[in-house]
């Protein structure tokens, strides 16, 4: 007989009880993917009209102030979706706890590295003539 | 991480056959058995029965089996009308009670049947559900109420009583949440589409007063929103209901109460 046959099932049942959070993370997904999906819109229209085009005209088209704009607004969401959807796939397969903490921080520090870089890189084509 | 592959002591072995002597209209079955006093791997016997002379019920066929071939093959059965949900098993590869599938609805060939998934097996076809009971009782599954007890029964109209139809028919047979893979992977801490469908049975009853604090102990990341609408529970209900619209609609209240 081992400790766990000598409590109630309740008490593993219960465990450490409700956290009181997963609506803000559920819905904040649900409003970033219809973002994406009008931002996606945009994106993809975008690059195919820059199809065959030369350095120079690329260089003018992300540079127009609503382009630039909508690049980093479509960087920013992408990169918060894409945390927040890695996170509930941790979340479901990974059952080794440690390794769990050490993936939900390390995609969170990928994500908010990428998305650094990748404004930094809209804004040094945006800002440089 | 999550295991795709059985341990060594979990993997089927080819096991018994018993053919069935001048059969009319012989139909095999495929039963899983494991025992746990013996210590041998789980196997798949294999028993040819008549049906010119069984019930049309794939539980018929079982407790023919049971009382003619092989009285060692172990199940739970009570209400033989799909009532009771003891006899809830995964059947030709869907879970299902056996009281309530018609042997003719399975697909041609043999018919395969194995204990319900990703539980722990008691012996045979009976699995643990001891975990899935305590889950019940931890959504605390009975009218709660603030206001002092009135002089006759809590009434509500017939539109109130109405919201309760597709929810009160649950058995809790537990077909559901062992189809479902948040279950299979999570079902330590997620409570699974047959324990939020009777949650919400419960917030959604005009008489309960309990609403908000049902909503809190529901409001984790684990209990409830490890479901990801995959849609398994609804798909083999035995009884038709819709785990996943309660799911839904519980994830809406959650939303509805806070601040966009």
């Amino acid at each position: 007989m081992t400790a766990k046959d000598l409590r109630n099932p309740l008490k593993t049942a219960l465990g450490l009880g409700s956290s009181q959070s997963g609506v803000g993370h559920w819905w904040t997904q649900r409003v970033t993917a219809a973002a994406l999906v009008l931002l996606g819109v945009w994106f993809v229209a975008t690059v195919l009209c820059l199809l065959h085009a030369d350095y120079a005209t690329a260089h003018a088209a992300v540079a127009k102030p609503w382009n630039a704009l909508l690049l980093i607004a479509f960087v920013l969401t992408m990169f918060w979706h894409a945390v927040l959807g890695l996170q509930v796939v941790i979340e479901d397969y990974v059952h080794t706890r440690w390794k769990e903490v050490v993936l939900l921080v390390a995609i969170k520090f990928l994500a908010v590295l990428g998305a650094l870089a990748s404004v930094l890189a809209v804004l040094r084509i945006a800002l440089t003539p | 991480m999550a295991e795709f592959t059985l341990p060594k002591n979990s993997k089927i072995q080819p096991g018994k056959h018993y053919p069935a002597k001048d059969a009319k209209n012989p139909r095999t079955f495929r039963i899983y058995r494991w025992s746990p006093d013996d210590g041998q791997n789980p196997r798949i016997d294999t028993y040819e029965v008549d049906l010119a002379a069984c019930g049309p019920m794939v539980l018929d066929a079982l407790l023919k089996i049971k009382n003619e071939i092989d009285s060692t093959l172990t199940l739970r059965r009570s209400c033989r009308e799909g009532i009771c949900g003891s006899c809830a098993m995964n059947i030709d590869g869907t879970n299902t009670l056996a009281c309530t599938r018609a042997i003719s609805e399975c697909a041609s060939g043999d018919v395969k049947i194995y204990p319900l998934p990703h539980m722990q097996v008691v012996k045979d076809l009976v699995p643990d559900l001891t975990h899935f009971y305590a889950q019940f009782a931890s959504i605390k599954p009975w009218l709660r109420t603030q206001s002092p007890a009135p002089d006759r029964e809590r009434l509500q109209s017939p539109e109130e009583r109405k919201k309760l139809d597709g929810l009160y028919e649950c058995i809790l047979c537990a077909c559901c949440s062992t189809s479902c893979p948040s279950y299979w992977w999570n079902g330590d801490k997620y409570l699974g589409p047959a324990i939020l469908l009777q949650a919400y049975r419960w917030i959604v009853d005009s008489r309960d007063e309990a609403t908000g604090a049902r909503l809190d102990d529901l409001e984790d990341p684990f209990k409830l929103y490890r479901c990801h609408t995959i849609m398994n529970c609804t798909r083999t209900c035995p009884k038709g209901l819709n785990p996943a619209k309660a799911i839904a609609e519980i994830k809406k209240l959650m939303v509805e109460r806070r601040s966009a």
